[in-house]
């Protein structure tokens, strides 16, 4: 199961979206959820998806990934559609007993937010998946700043987002590990009833905590070793560098935004 | 010959409730240049000796000078700049989430301009052999490969002492030769001074001088020749010795009479070698 989750994980490439600036593609993936929101009728949806897809062609990354990367949320995404179908009231009804109603205006709904799901894991597993996990907490650093002027901690809150997403593989592992060995001990995960199952997360769970509390001294040792002191008087080894393909996505998702509100109705 | 660094009378306890010190009265000097091995067994207080060096451990009592200068909390940060470490395990010493970032890491955290970054992360990974390596991440490498990414972060920042805190001992044999090899190349090219704290008396063999570690106190200090000598009450101590004093120790129950001095690997080729010619 924690192999498929495709969070933090990155898929090395030299395509259009690889060589974006970092904070390009965070500003133009959290853009996209808001203007999303825009969408309200089947064309603007169209538009969406199609500039979507226009998206991870640019990427290079095969379409079955980021399918995969919606897999594990599919029970969400059923759920709230299911529950928009049976409750929307509205339009022509087909069906109806007590306080369910399946009508035209439900199945709409439901389609548009399956839509929505989708689009919207689409365009972030896209984010993570085409951009280094430092380079993210750059962008993140950069585009923080000006909060710098209100005292708010911006480059230790990078630091621990970098180190939290450097370990995300390392811990993955390391809980592969320990589950691994406690079956070999005669654990059993996923069977019994639910009291059974939450106990036996115990012999999963005490050890990750405790080897991910070695993990965290034994690299705060090391770096202060390397001579870390904090953000002050620090350089950078890597630049964002803005360049124009950057301009030209933000461009693009302007175009899209006045498409948008000249198409919704 | 110029002395590096010099411990007067170390003591450290890690808690107050602690009745045994980690380290009891070490004293100690090491030259320039010099590769020296502290071996001991397990709990014998070699890690905290490693970092009470760097400043990562203050002690109780007792005077740490590095190239004249005492360690104190103000200079802790110019010491830390020419004593670099290289951890046991090379997991949780991958600061970045490449090879490249990981060796400009120490060199960000003091400074430097960003395009004299480039040519010094270029070299340092250069110097390790890891420059087609230099763009992955961590879980694509070896642990030998990482150990020797953590070397390259050191050497970018250019100490003058390198300290291995049994910076083998995770690694597969393949690995332990190629950080060892790394380590012995890159200290005849910049003259460095190398303290290794090590279990593998194969490596502690190669240095100029051991230091025997017992109970947080500095039980012996000599040349490899002298230490293994002893032979059988090195074992008693827990430690292993080289496998050519084991096979001395065989040869003598067979009843074959042996040199008593230690003997290299080629010394001891040679003289089975003169051996049996006489025979």
């Amino acid at each position: 199961m924690l192999e498929k989750m495709l969070f933090g994980r990155y898929i090395q490439g030299t395509s259009f979206v690889h060589k974006m600036d970092p904070r390009a593609k965070l500003i133009g993936a959290f853009y996209f959820i808001i203007i999303i929101f825009l969408a309200n009728n089947w064309i603007t949806y169209l538009a969406m998806a199609i500039f979507t897809f226009l998206c991870v062609f640019l990427s290079d990354i095969p379409i079955k990934v980021f399918i995969n990367g919606v897999k594990p949320l599919i029970w969400l995404i059923s759920f709230t559609v299911i529950l928009q179908i049976l409750f929307t009231t509205g339009g022509e009804s087909y069906f109806s007993w007590g306080i369910i109603h399946i009508t035209s205006f439900g199945l709409l709904n439901g389609a548009f937010i399956f839509m929505r799901f989708v689009l919207i894991i689409f365009m972030s597993t896209l984010l993570t998946l085409t951009t280094m996990p430092l380079s993210l907490t750059d962008a993140i650093e950069s585009l923080l700043n000006p909060l710098k002027k209100w005292k708010v901690p911006v480059h230790e809150i990078a630091l621990m987002l970098s180190i939290a997403l450097r370990f995300v593989p390392t811990l993955m592992d390391e809980a592969t590990k320990i589950m691994n060995a406690q079956r070999a001990r005669g654990v059993d995960f996923g069977e019994g009833n639910i009291i059974q199952q939450m106990k036996s997360v115990t012999p999963i769970l005490v050890p990750l905590f405790v080897s991910s509390f070695n993990r965290a001294d034994e690299l705060a040792n090391a770096m202060e070793a390397r001579g870390y002191q904090g953000g002050e008087g620090r350089t950078k080894f890597r630049l964002l560098d803005w360049q124009g393909r950057d301009n030209l996505a933000m461009a693009a998702f302007l175009l899209l935004t006045v498409l948008l509100i000249f198409l919704r109705t | 010959m110029e002395e590096i660094i010099q411990l007067k009378n170390i003591s450290f306890t890690y808690s107050e409730e602690d009745l045994r010190p980690a380290l009891n009265d070490v004293s100690f000097s090491i030259n320039k240049g010099e590769w020296i091995a502290i071996i001991g067994p397990n709990g014998s207080g070699k890690s905290t000796l490693a970092k009470t060096i760097n400043g990562l451990i203050e002690a109780n009592s007792g005077e740490v000078v590095l190239g004249g200068v005492p360690l104190s909390t103000e200079t802790v940060w110019d010491v830390r700049r020419k004593v670099g470490m290289v951890f046991q395990n090379p997991d949780n010493q991958f600061v970045g989430s490449t090879v490249q970032d990981d060796v400009a890491f120490g060199l960000e955290n003091i400074g430097i301009p960003r395009e004299q970054m480039i040519t010094r992360v270029e070299n340092a990974v250069e110097a390790v052999n890891m420059t087609e390596f230099i763009d992955k991440e961590p879980a694509r490498l070896s642990g030998g490969q990482k150990q020797r990414v953590a070397i390259a972060g050191i050497i970018a920042l250019a100490p003058d002492i390198i300290i291995l805190d049994e910076a083998t001992t995770m690694l597969d044999p393949k690995g332990r030769n190629e950080v060892i090899e790394t380590i012995l190349r890159i200290k005849e090219e910049r003259d460095l001074t190398v303290i290794s704290i090590t279990h593998d008396i194969d490596e502690a063999a190669k240095a100029n001088r051991i230091f025997v570690m017992q109970e947080g106190q500095l039980k012996q200090i000599g040349t490899p020749e002298e230490i293994f000598a002893v032979g059988a009450d090195i074992i008693e101590m827990g430690l292993d010795i080289p496998f050519p004093e084991k096979l001395k120790y065989q040869l003598q129950r067979q009843g074959i009479s042996v040199p008593d001095e230690y003997l290299t690997e080629e010394g001891m080729v040679d003289w089975l070698w003169k051996l049996f010619s006489v025979m």
